[in-house]
C-alpha cells in the first residue's frame, strides 16, 4: 500500500514520503484553539499535517430559514449572532439592505453615525483577532491589554443601544436615539487613550523576534488562490489584493473619508496580523474624521412605516399608533424585488442577498458569510505545515463559529 | 554515622521538603499575582487577606476533585508519572547549600542535606531523569495530545540538557570543583561567577527555562495547541503533582543558578557579622532573596514572551546554544590554562 | 556466604536481577524500557555502595538520562502494538538463549581467571572525581583520548547518516521528476 486516499476530500497521499505512521488527530470540536465549535479531522505524520477535513455545522441555527419567517425588523437580532465580535456591522448592514430594497434615503448624519459605530466594531473585531493570535503563540499579556480596550468599546455600544455583545443597534432608517453627551465624552476619551495603549500592544508583538518567527510563513495563501476562493477583507488584503468594499463600492458615505487600505505581501499569518493592526489605526482615523465632519440633522430617516414613532406620540396621535402597531406586529409592506448589499464586515465582505415577494417576511435571505469561505480554504492552507502553524492560521483568519455556521 | 547526626539530617530533610512544598504552593499564588500585575488585573484576592490563603484553597480543591483514570490508560504508569515528576523535583534540593551553618542546641548544623563532592553532576543527573515523569504520564494517558506533549518534552529535555551541561562544565573548569558548597565558598562577597561567565549564565538560564517547561519553552503543555499536553487526561491531585513539580523545579533551578553563578548565600560584608546565629539566618535570607529574584524573572519571561515553534526550539537548542556553550567552554579552558601556566 | 554480605547490597542485587529479568520477559516494549531504566538505577546504587559516586551519577546521566530517553522516545513514536509486531519464529529465541548463555559462560570464566585482582583497590578513593581524573589523564591517557576520537568519529558518522538520507531522498525525487 503506497497510497492513502483521504475519505471525503479524495486527496491521495503517498506513503513513501512519510517517516512513521499516519495518525488521525481530531482538532476540535472542543479544542481551546478553535475559538468556537468546529472540527478538523487531521491526518498527521508526527506533527506534519498531511490532510485536513473541516467539519462544520456544530452551531448551525438555520438563520436563513428563520429569516423567512420573521418580519424585517425582527431579523436584526439574528444578524447579531453571525459574527458576534462585530455585531453592529452586521446589524447596520442588514438595515442598509432593507433600506436599499425599500428605497429609503437616510440623512447624512445617520451615515456618519453609522460609520462611527461600524468602525468601532471593526476595531473590536480586529482587536479580538490580533490579541488571540498573541494568545495562540503563548503571549497572553497583550490579550488582556486589548480586551480592556474592547471593554471600552462595549461601553460605547452600551451608551448607544444599551447592549454590549449582541447589540441589535439601530433601526431600519437610522438610530433609535441620537448619540448622547456621555457617549461623546466616552468616545473622546477612548480616542485619546486607545492609540497609546494600542501602540503598546503593537510594540509587544509586532517586532518581537519570537512572535515574528512564529507567524511569518505560517498559513500563507497566494492572491490568485485567495481570489479563486473568493476571499475578502483583511485576509485577502494580506495576500496583496487591495479590495475593500468601503472603497470599491462605498456605502454609508465612506467616500467622504480619507483612509488607507493596508495591503500585505505573502498572505501569511504575519501579514494578516499586520494588516489588521494597520486597519485599526485607519479605523481610528475614520472615526476622528466622522466626528469632526458630523453634519447636523436628524438621526433617522423620515420613514414612519419603518421607523418606530416615539412612545409619547403613540399615545397621542392616531397615525403613530397605527404605525407602531404595524411595525411591532411586522405588517410593514415592502416592495417585491431582489437586492444584494455588502458591507466590509469585521473579517471580510459581509453580503446580504435578499429576495422579497412583497410579503411581510423575506422570501429568501442569504448571508454571504466570509468565515464560511475562509474555512473552505483552511485545509489547503495548513497542509504540509505543522500543528502549531495550523492553530495560528485558524486564529489569524479570524474564523468565528457563529458566522461560519450561521 | 552517629544518631544525633542522623536525626539532624532527618530534621533538615523534613524542613527543606516542607519549605520546598510551601514555596511551591506560594509560587502558584505568586505566579497568579505577578501575572495579574503584568496583565493589569487584580489576581486572586478573595481567600484570606490579600488572597494569601488562595493556594490552600486551590490545593484543597485539587485534593477533593474526582480522580479520573481513563479506561484505556495504562493504570499503573498513569499513576507513576506524576509521582516520578514530584519525587524527582523534590530530591534535587539535597545538595543545595542554603547557608554555612546554624548553631542549634550546641550543635553546628550544616545547612545542606548532603555535601557530596559531585553536587553539580548530581543535579545534572536528576534533571536528566526529570523528563520521565512527563514521558510516562503522557504516554500512559493513551491520548494523542498528551503523547505529543510527552514526545516534545523528551526531545526538548535531551537537547537542552546538553547545553546546560556544557555551560556548567565551564564553571566547573573555572572553580575546579564539582561540589556546590565549595563553589559557593569561592564566590566571596561580590566575586560571583556570573562576572566571569556571563554567556554561560545566559545559556544556563535559557536551559533552565527549557528544563522547567516554562514559557517560551512550554511546548510540552502548550495549551493552545495540545490543550494541556502531557497532563491533558490528569485530574485531581495527580494533576496537582504535575503543576507542583513545575514550581518546585523552578524553585530548585533558581537555587542552582543562585549557587553556581550568583554566589549562593554570599553577600558583601558577610565577614563583618560575627554572631554565627545571625550570620546563618542572614545567609539563608540572602539565598532566598536571590531565589525569589530568579523565580520572578521566570514569571516575568513567561508573561511577556510568546512561545517557540517546535522546530525553532530544536534549531535554537542545537544550532545556537550548543555551539555557543562549546565556545564558552573552550574560551574558559584557554583562559584558565593561561592563568595557571602562562605561555 | 550470603550472611556475610551487607543487607543493602543484597536488596539491590535482588532488585537488579528482578528488573533485568522483567526487561527480557515483558511483552510490552515500553515496560521493558522502564524496567531497564530501573535496572540502571539499581546499578548506580551499587556504584554508590562502592563509594564510586562519580560513576553512579555518570551512569545515571548517560544511560538513564539520555540513552533511555531516546529509547523511550522512539518506542512512543512507533507505538508498537500486538497487531503490528512481526511474528518471530522460536528459532530466534533459541539462538538468543544460546548466544547469551555463551556470553555468560565467557564472563564467568574471565572472572574466575582474573580472580582476586578485581577486588583489590589500587588507588585510594578510585571512584571519586579527582582520583579518577588523575588516573585517566596519566596512566590511561592514550586509551582515554582514543575513546574521545572514537566518539567524535561516531558523532560525525551519525550526522553523515542523517544527512545522507536526505541527500538520497533528494536524488530519488530528482530522478522521479526527470523520468
Amino acid at each position: 500500500m503506497n497510497e492513502i486516499t483521504i475519505k471525503n476530500t479524495g486527496q491521495i497521499i503517498s506513503t513513501e514520503t512519510i517517516d512513521g505512521d499516519i495518525a488521525t488527530l481530531n482538532l476540535g470540536p472542543t479544542h481551546p484553539a478553535t475559538h468556537g465549535i468546529f472540527q478538523n479531522i487531521l491526518k498527521v505524520d508526527g506533527e506534519r499535517i498531511l490532510s485536513a477535513e473541516p467539519t462544520i455545522g456544530y452551531i448551525h441555527r438555520a438563520f436563513e430559514k428563520l429569516a423567512e419567517r420573521r418580519p424585517y425588523n425582527q431579523i436584526t437580532p439574528i444578524t447579531d449572532r453571525l459574527n458576534y465580535c462585530s455585531s453592529p456591522i452586521n446589524n447596520i448592514g442588514w438595515h442598509m439592505t432593507v433600506e436599499k430594497l425599500a428605497g429609503i434615503e437616510v440623512p447624512k448624519r445617520v451615515d456618519y453615525m453609522r460609520v462611527i459605530v461600524m468602525e468601532l466594531a471593526r476595531i473590536a473585531d480586529h482587536l479580538v483577532c490580533n490579541s488571540v493570535i498573541g494568545v495562540d503563540t503563548g503571549a497572553l499579556t497583550g490579550f488582556t491589554y486589548m480586551f480592556q480596550e474592547r471593554e471600552k468599546i462595549y461601553e460605547l455600544y452600551e451608551e448607544i443601544c444599551g447592549a454590549r455583545l449582541t447589540t441589535n443597534v439601530g433601526r431600519i432608517g437610522g438610530f433609535e436615539r441620537d448619540f448622547s453627551a456621555s457617549f461623546h465624552a466616552k468616545l473622546n476619551k477612548f480616542l485619546e487613550e486607545f492609540p497609546v495603549n494600542f501602540e503598546e500592544f503593537d510594540r509587544l508583538l509586532t517586532r518581537n523576534r519570537i512572535f515574528m518567527d512564529r507567524v511569518i510563513g505560517a498559513g500563507p495563501i497566494k492572491p490568485e488562490r485567495a481570489l479563486e476562493y473568493s476571499f475578502s477583507g483583511p485576509n485577502l488584503r494580506a495576500a496583496g489584493v487591495d479590495y475593500d468594499v468601503r472603497v470599491m463600492n462605498p456605502y454609508s458615505s465612506y467616500q467622504d473619508f480619507d483612509f488607507d487600505i493596508p495591503v500585505g505581501k505573502d498572505g501569511d499569518t504575519y501579514d494578516r496580523f499586520v494588516v489588521r493592526q494597520e486597519e485599526i489605526r485607519q479605523s481610528v482615523k475614520i472615526i476622528r474624521q466622522a466626528l469632526e465632519k458630523m453634519p447636523s440633522g436628524d438621526f433617522h430617516a423620515n420613514v414612519p412605516e419603518f421607523y418606530l414613532p416615539p412612545k409619547e406620540e403613540v399615545y397621542r396621535s392616531m397615525e403613530s399608533l397605527i404605525y407602531h402597531f404595524k411595525i411591532v406586529m411586522g405588517e410593514t409592506a415592502i416592495p417585491a424585488g431582489e437586492v444584494y448589499h455588502a458591507v466590509e464586515g469585521g473579517n471580510g465582505e459581509l453580503g446580504y442577498y435578499l429576495v422579497s415577494d412583497g410579503g411581510r417576511t423575506p422570501y429568501r435571505l442569504h448571508f454571504r458569510r466570509p468565515c464560511f469561505i475562509y474555512y473552505q480554504a483552511y485545509p489547503e492552507m495548513i497542509v504540509d505545515s505543522v500543528l502549531s502553524d495550523a492553530i495560528l492560521t485558524m486564529s489569524s483568519m479570524n474564523i468565528i463559529a457563529g458566522e461560519l455556521d450561521a | 554515622m552517629d544518631s544525633a547526626l542522623f536525626l539532624e539530617k532527618l530534621i533538615l530533610i523534613v524542613v527543606i521538603l516542607a519549605i520546598t512544598l510551601v514555596m511551591a504552593l506560594y509560587f502558584t499564588f505568586g505566579e497568579r499575582k505577578i501575572a495579574a500585575f503584568f496583565q493589569d488585573r487584580l489576581g486572586p484576592n478573595r481567600v484570606g487577606p490579600f488572597g494569601l490563603l488562595q493556594p490552600f484553597a486551590d490545593g484543597g480543591k485539587l485534593l477533593f476533585k474526582e480522580e479520573i483514570i481513563p479506561k484505556n490508560a495504562e493504570k499503573w504508569l498513569f499513576i507513576l508519572g506524576p509521582g516520578i515528576a514530584m519525587i524527582v523535583a523534590t530530591i534535587t534540593s539535597a545538595v543545595i547549600p542554603w547557608g554555612t551553618s546554624l548553631p542549634i542546641f550546641g550543635r553546628d548544623v550544616q545547612l545542606q542535606v548532603a555535601d557530596v563532592n559531585i553536587g553539580v553532576l548530581y543535579i545534572m543527573g536528576i534533571v536528566s531523569i526529570g523528563v520521565y515523569g512527563i514521558m510516562i504520564g503522557g504516554w500512559a494517558s493513551n491520548n494523542k495530545y498528551s503523547l505529543y506533549g510527552a514526545i516534545r518534552a523528551s526531545a526538548q529535555m535531551i537537547s537542552y540538557e546538553l547545553s546546560m551541561g556544557l555551560a556548567l562544565i565551564a564553571v566547573v573548569m573555572m572553580s575546579g570543583t564539582l561540589s556546590l558548597r565549595e563553589m559557593v565558598e569561592q564566590q566571596v562577597g561580590l566575586n560571583w561567577n556570573v562576572w566571569y561567565q556571563p554567556l554561560g549564565f545566559i545559556l544556563f538560564l535559557t536551559c533552565a527555562l527549557a528544563e522547567c517547561n516554562r514559557a517560551p519553552f512550554d511546548l510540552a503543555e502548550c495549551e493552545t495547541e495540545l490543550i494541556g499536553g502531557y497532563h491533558v487526561e490528569y485530574s485531581s491531585m495527580k494533576l496537582g503533582f504535575y503543576l507542583f513539580s513545575e514550581y518546585i523545579n523552578m524553585f530548585i533551578s533558581s537555587a542552582v543558578m543562585a549557587c553556581v553563578y550568583f554566589g549562593g548565600y554570599n553577600f558583601p560584608g558577610m565577614h563583618l557579622i560575627s554572631d554565627p546565629m545571625i550570620l546563618g539566618i542572614a545567609q539563608v535570607a540572602v539565598m532566598f532573596a536571590k531565589i525569589f529574584f530568579f523565580v520572578f524573572l521566570f514569571m516575568w519571561i513567561r508573561w511577556t514572551l510568546p512561545r517557540f515553534r517546535y522546530d525553532q526550539l530544536m534549531r535554537l537548542g542545537w544550532k545556537a546554544m550548543i555551539p555557543l556553550a562549546l565556545l564558552n567552554m573552550l574560551a574558559t579552558g584557554a583562559v584558565s590554562l593561561f592563568n595557571s601556566q602562562g605561555f | 556466604m550470603l550472611q556475610n554480605l551487607p543487607i543493602p547490597f543484597l536488596v539491590l542485587s535482588f532488585l537488579t536481577i528482578l528488573s533485568a529479568l522483567y526487561v527480557v520477559t515483558s511483552k510490552n516494549p515500553v515496560h521493558s524500557v522502564l524496567a531497564l531504566i530501573f535496572t540502571f538505577f539499581t546499578i548506580s546504587a551499587h556504584y554508590v555502595l562502592l563509594n564510586a559516586q562519580f560513576l553512579a551519577v555518570v551512569n545515571l546521566i548517560v544511560y538513564a538520562g539520555a540513552i533511555m530517553v531516546l529509547f523511550l522516545f522512539v518506542l512512543m513514536l512507533l507505538n508498537l502494538s500486538k497487531e503490528s509486531e512481526p511474528v518471530k519464529s522460536n528459532w530466534w529465541g533459541i539462538a538468543a538463549a544460546i548466544s547469551a548463555g555463551s556470553l555468560l559462560l565467557i564472563i564467568t570464566a574471565a572472572f574466575q581467571v582474573s580472580g582476586e585482582a578485581v577486588a583489590k583497590n589500587p588507588v585510594e578513593g578510585i571512584g571519586l572525581v579527582k582520583a579518577l581524573g588523575k588516573v585517566l589523564f596519566t596512566r590511561f591517557v592514550v586509551p582515554f583520548e582514543l575513546t574521545g576520537i572514537l566518539f567524535l568519529a561516531a558523532m560525525v558518522g551519525a550526522v553523515l547518516l542523517g544527512k545522507r538520507e536526505k541527500a538520497v531522498d533528494a536524488l530519488i525525487s530528482k530522478e522521479e521528476s526527470n523520468g
